[in-house]
């Protein structure tokens, strides 16, 4: 099982909703609390799981803005356990989580030089770093109900443009996806294998106007136009 | 929940993560906006574990926003107001000294001072409110005191929607109708700040994309939902009526309309007296009499079958659309859409001259527009589904036209922006699409009577109660809130001559007028829930000084301001008298129909607020406070005979107030046991019902009656038993054409029979600016500024993360956005000189502030903007006075001026749209300039305001949880092993 995050980037508006329900719900989560810091503050900060990068691609009037959830990746072959002193981070056999054993790590900080993605944040407060546990202790948590037992990020997305699932499987939800929409995962080229996947934009719909546009009369006077209005009878 | 979110079924040996049965769920309704949506709550140990949405309501169906995940934040806000408090004895208005008193002292000040105002002139207390949503309670409020000054901010924000829609269509955007998302092709979103409805609008865009429809972005600025369109039109602010007409234009050169749609259920047919120089000249021929009491007379229509006039509201006639006829009195009458076309038809509406003024090629104005008519007309759907119209006629399907349209703040903030949305709406009824399968769709207690039957309250009496809201819709210059001599009777001019159609009132000029006296002067503001001395006004700073001026006799010339709010606002540091407001998570709401209604169109909704944590302050629920205030004053509406308090509490309140006989402030679980919808007795038990049912009531309209509301005959009939609408006989027949704006004009060309003004430069105004017709003018302060010195349009938005919430000291909130730059288009700054990151002044003709420049691609090149309220005055809001919302931030308030540049000896006319006295804020010029070498940083720094007593200082860490963290351990074996997969 290779469990993981898909987002839809033609349907995110950027609107943050994943990142601060995430925080919402990670701050007392397994690795919470996500320190906060000058909160009310001079430099507000803190320790966030999923950000949201907004971008601009192409100029005036061609431009597009990119909105871009990011969060771990979840890699299969993920530097950021490998160089890790204490064994702390580590990748579950099982479904492929990526997670730090907060009792085993002294917030060295290697794991962020390793990850290309940024997705890892020290918390300063307890020394150690923390990242997206795909929500680990809601996914498997049986007394949700098994509609709820998803990413906080998923289940608030306003635009369903987050999805979870597993990617190993074939037939789930994420996989089909990839394939329809061609899924893509962020510098394939540097060998990581993300899992989490993103969907490009899709094709613009195209409207057919050629017989409408051919109705158009040529130029006449206000009175000519009026003459030619054919009054129906319809009852009212 | 969707097919796609999947369960993995593996979970291994893993701790249990969250002790459930220390946990307990509540559910309860948002507002960290205005959207109304439900959430699910999880509390541990009297603090919030999680907040969620509630899954299958109907405003939000599981999802939430950023500012609702961010709802634990609000109560550990260190700005939460604490104790009443009063301004000390002795200390300077706005210089924040309070001493904290209790309640019975703050109650019983207040209490005498209303009793005496409403027993000598009860006009001198004026009442405004905020983004409340409950203003069927604070204008009833009002209307028991007696005073016609009250409003709630729609001044401020889009009145020009919700007038606009009244007067031409009975519904408009958000509140009223939404577009039908699950069938539209073609989906046109209109202006900036659109997020007026976060989570309905974001789930709305998610199924118009997997559909495939698309979705047009008309908008200066490409940010939000921009980034999804399938087409950005970058428009110059101000000019969206010149782009609606002018597709209307192209529609009607090639006949693409819906003729059945306009003959059956709008005024296209029926005819207008063509009179010029006559007192009816422009106003509805009438079949018969018009009835006593300012009713409308029914319309005459020219009958092609019978080749003669018959009474325009007849069943099974044949009206003529489009024609000129000779009336029986020997004068000439057209049809309005003969009006229409004569019209849009001219030139002026042409896509190469609408071009020129909106900026968005010609090719593309026509391409719009004809996409919209091949989806309305080559792509039309029906829904199988017998219902009877309104004569009583079977059919068998609802046929749909499925293009629909979106607009909100962007469209309203113009002194064009009534017209605007007429347009918008006009284009709307031409193609057919209002109320339809796929189109735009009407949300009951909508639509209403066009324009709704209330008219506002004119005549005020010592002790009294008024005989209606202080809020309606006036038919014409009788309706009027103005003197013998014609000068304004309520404190911020609306319905007068400066404002006829001022639905709202006029918030953001009443602290201005008070202090000028001018129509008069009064005694007591009370303000609930809004920030006039910052970001909810024109000129912030000049609101600020205003509030401090005195008299000859040392007296403020605004006496006495009371404030009630649940944070340490701005506008809370000027207050004599500051009544502390719980947070939303701890008191009882009702969410309306009597209200702005939360239902969606297909069904009738409405919701609860029920507290699910306990205040840990001295502070109690405005809105028990409300009827506490009321039960002392004596209002009869709150006292029985012996003058005793008929009502224990709001709740207690809601539960047994009956505006007429069993319609009261909630439709569910009505009568004594619960068992009627809608409409029956009060239930003692209906707060219990709504909490066991996740805090709404959710009644379906049959598929019957979800389309044509306006004529559809099983509809109209709830609708009325309902009291939805009132006073209306007939079906409600959309106007494209209204007689109510050429009255008004007529007023201004000084030959109606009625009220005139006397000023000709009121008489100027009603003339060039009511059209019966919409139309697209200049907005008035671009016409009254040199567009060499000031070439850019300023305009704001709210980010989403900070949409109509009342918390920018949110700390999560804040850590995505908590300063504002300007934003200017890339190539555009380039050739003036700039750079990103420049410091640079921003001038007005009023002010100038200083601002650090951001280049960016997505802004229309005519247009500058920035996000709106993110700037705060330091010491404000529990935040550091270092903090960068007060450091690093700007306030566009500063540079619009409360009042239009006026030339020396002009009359002076509010910076408001002059139809309904919409604050323009967004029809702003500018200039920008790099500063000096020597200047840097932003500027004006407002001084720091005192911290309120009690008040503990921002916290350097906050590390907030509601239990200890279970860690997962990674095995010694696997550390061994040194797995990686």
């Amino acid at each position: 099982m290779r469990l993981g995050l898909m987002i839809d980037v033609d349907n995110c508006v950027g609107c943050h909703a994943c990142a601060v329900a995430c925080k919402s719900w990670n701050t007392s989560g397994t690795t919470g609390p996500l320190t906060d810091y000058m909160p009310h503050g001079e430099e507000p900060s803190g320790v966030w799981f999923n950000r949201i990068r907004h971008y601009e691609v192409g100029s005036y009037p061609d431009d597009n803005t990119v909105n871009l959830p990011m969060s771990c990746f979840h890699c299969k072959d993920a530097d950021c356990v490998t160089v890790c002193p204490t064994g702390a981070s580590w990748k579950r056999e099982e479904d492929g989580i990526v997670l730090v054993d907060q009792d085993k790590c002294m917030g060295c900080n290697l794991c962020a030089w390793a990850c290309p993605y940024g997705a890892r944040e020290l918390d300063r407060a307890s020394g150690t770093m923390k990242k997206c546990t795909l929500c680990v202790d809601r996914i498997y948590d049986e007394a949700l109900p098994p509609e709820e037992r998803l990413p906080a990020c998923v289940i608030v997305c306003p635009t369903h443009a987050r999805l979870f699932g597993d990617y190993d499987d074939p037939d789930s939800e994420v996989s089909r996806r990839s394939r329809e929409r061609n899924g893509y995962v962020m510098l394939p080229e540097l060998g990581y294998e993300p899992t989490n996947q993103y969907l490009p934009p899709r094709s613009r719909p195209a409207i057919p106007i050629d017989e409408l546009q051919a109705r158009r009369q040529g130029p006449s006077t206000l009175p000519e136009r009026l003459r030619r209005w054919v009054n129906r009878a319809i009852a009212r | 929940m969707s097919a796609f979110r999947e369960v993995p079924a593996f979970a291994g040996d893993l701790p249990s993560f969250e002790d459930h049965d220390n946990q307990e769920v509540r559910h309860t309704t948002c507002y960290m906006c205005a959207c109304r949506c439900g959430i699910r709550v999880t509390l541990e140990d009297g603090h919030i574990r999680f907040i969620q949405g509630t899954p299958g309501h109907p405003v939000n169906d599981g999802v939430i926003c950023a500012k609702g995940s961010a709802g634990a934040m609000k109560q550990e806000s260190p700005a939460r107001l604490r104790n009443p408090l009063r301004r000390r004895p002795g200390s300077e208005r706005g210089a924040g000294e309070f001493e904290e008193i209790s309640w019975d002292e703050a109650l019983d000040t207040l209490t005498r001072r209303l009793r005496r105002i409403r027993a000598e002139d009860p006009k001198k207390f004026a009442y405004f409110t905020g983004r409340d949503q409950m203003q069927a309670l604070t204008g009833l409020f009002a209307m028991q005191f007696g005073t016609i000054n009250f409003a709630a901010h729609g001044g401020f924000c889009s009145v020009n929607m919700a007038a606009a829609g009244a007067y031409t269509v009975g519904q408009t955007f958000w509140e009223f109708a939404d577009p039908d998302f699950d069938r539209t092709r073609y989906f046109l979103l209109w202006g900036v700040a659109e997020d007026h409805a976060s989570n309905p609008i974001k789930l709305g865009i998610d199924k118009v994309k997997r559909r495939g429809a698309k979705f047009v972005y008309i908008n200066p600025v490409r940010t939000g939902y921009g980034a999804i369109a399938d087409q950005w039109v970058p428009i110059r602010p101000g000019s969206d009526g010149m782009l609606a007409l002018s597709m209307i234009h192209v529609l009607l050169a090639r006949g693409l309309i819906d003729e059945e749609y306009l003959v059956r259920y709008t005024n296209a047919p029926h005819l207008v007296i063509d009179a010029p120089g006559d007192p009816d000249h422009g106003l509805m021929a009438a079949a018969g009499d018009i009835p006593e009491g300012w009713r409308e007379g029914h319309p005459l229509v020219w009958d092609l079958e019978k080749e003669g006039f018959v009474d325009g509201y007849g069943a099974g006639i044949k009206p003529a659309l489009v024609g000129e006829y000779e009336l029986p009195d020997g004068r000439r009458a057209k049809t309005v859409m003969r009006l229409v076309l004569e019209k849009y038809l001219d030139e002026r509406f042409a896509p190469a001259q609408a071009a020129e003024i909106c900026g968005v090629p010609a090719d593309t104005i026509e391409t719009l527009a004809l996409e919209m008519a091949h989806v309305a007309f080559h792509q039309t759907i029906e829904v199988p589904c017998e219902w009877t119209d309104w004569a009583g006629r079977h059919h068998d399907s609802f046929k749909g036209r499925p293009v629909s349209m979106h607009a909100m703040r962007g469209i309203s903030a113009h002194s064009n922006g009534f017209d605007t949305c007429r347009a918008i709406h006009l284009l709307q009824t031409l193609l057919g699409t209002l109320d339809v399968p796929g189109g735009h769709r009407a949300k009951p207690s909508y639509p209403k009577r066009i324009p709704p039957s209330n008219k506002p309250a004119r005549e005020m009496a010592p002790d009294t109660p008024l005989d209606a809201n202080p809020l309606g819709y006036p038919l014409g210059p009788e309706h009027l809130c103005i003197d013998d001599n014609g000068q304004p009777t309520r404190i911020d001019k609306a319905y007068s001559w400066d404002a006829p159609l001022a639905a709202h009132g006029l918030i953001q000029n009443v602290i201005t007028n008070a202090v000028n006296g001018d129509p008069y002067s009064i005694d007591t503001l009370l303000v609930f829930m809004a920030n006039l001395s910052w970001n909810s006004s024109m000129d912030s700073e000049g609101v600020m000084n205003r509030l401090q001026e005195r008299d000859a006799d040392g007296e403020y010339k605004l006496p006495f301001l009371v404030v009630v709010d649940a944070f340490d606002s701005e506008m809370v540091q000027f207050a004599d008298l500051v009544l502390p407001d719980t947070t939303y998570l701890e008191r009882y709401d009702a969410l309306s129909l009597l209200d702005r209604p939360p239902s969606e169109p297909d069904a009738i909704v409405d919701s609860v607020r029920v507290p699910v944590l306990e205040p840990d302050r001295n502070v109690r629920p405005w809105q028990d406070v409300m009827v506490d205030l009321a039960a002392r004053l004596g209002f009869p509406a709150f006292v029985d005979e012996a003058g005793e308090p008929k009502y224990r509490d709001y709740k207690d309140f809601i539960v047994n107030y009956e505006k007429a006989p069993g319609i009261g402030f909630l439709a569910g679980w009505r009568g004594r046991d619960g068992g009627t919808p809608l409409k029956g007795e009060p239930n003692p038990d209906q707060w219990a019902r709504y909490a066991e049912n996740e805090c709404y009531f959710r009644w379906e309209l049959p598929l019957s009656m979800q389309f044509y509301k306006f004529a559809n005959k099983e509809y109209l009939d709830l609708a009325k038993e309902m009291k939805f609408i009132r006073d209306c006989e007939e079906p409600v027949s959309l106007h494209l054409y209204s007689q109510v704006m050429q009255r008004f004009r007529l007023a201004g060309e000084g030959v109606y029979d009625g009220p005139r003004p006397a000023d000709a430069a009121d008489a100027e105004r009603l003339a060039s600016c009511f059209d019966p017709l919409p139309d697209w003018h200049e907005p008035l302060e671009h016409a009254r500024v040199d567009p060499d010195e000031f070439p850019f349009r300023a305009v704001t938005q709210r980010p989403m993360m900070q949409y109509h919430s009342w918390d920018s000291q949110n700390p999560w909130l804040r850590q995505i956005l908590s300063h504002n730059d300007l934003y200017m288009n890339r190539a555009r700054g380039e050739a003036l000189g700039l750079a990103d990151g420049d410091w640079v002044w921003l001038e007005s003709h009023h002010a100038r502030v200083r601002a650090r420049l951001r280049l960016m691609e997505g802004t229309q090149p005519d247009t500058v903007w920035t996000w709106n309220a993110i700037a705060k005055r330091p010491g404000t809001w529990g935040l550091a006075a270092d903090a960068p919302e007060a450091r690093d931030g700007f306030l566009m308030n500063h540079l619009i001026s409360e009042r239009l540049p006026t030339p020396d000896g002009g009359r002076m006319y509010a910076n408001a749209d002059p139809v309904t006295g919409q604050a323009a804020w967004y029809d702003l010029r500018v200039r920008v300039r790099k500063v000096d070498a020597d200047e840097t940083g932003a500027w004006p720094l407002p001084a720091a305001a005192a911290g309120l007593p009690g008040e503990p200082g921002p916290p350097g860490r906050l590390r907030y949880h509601t239990h200890r963290a279970v860690n997962l351990r990674r095995s010694f074996l696997d550390t061994l092993l040194r797995k990686k997969t």
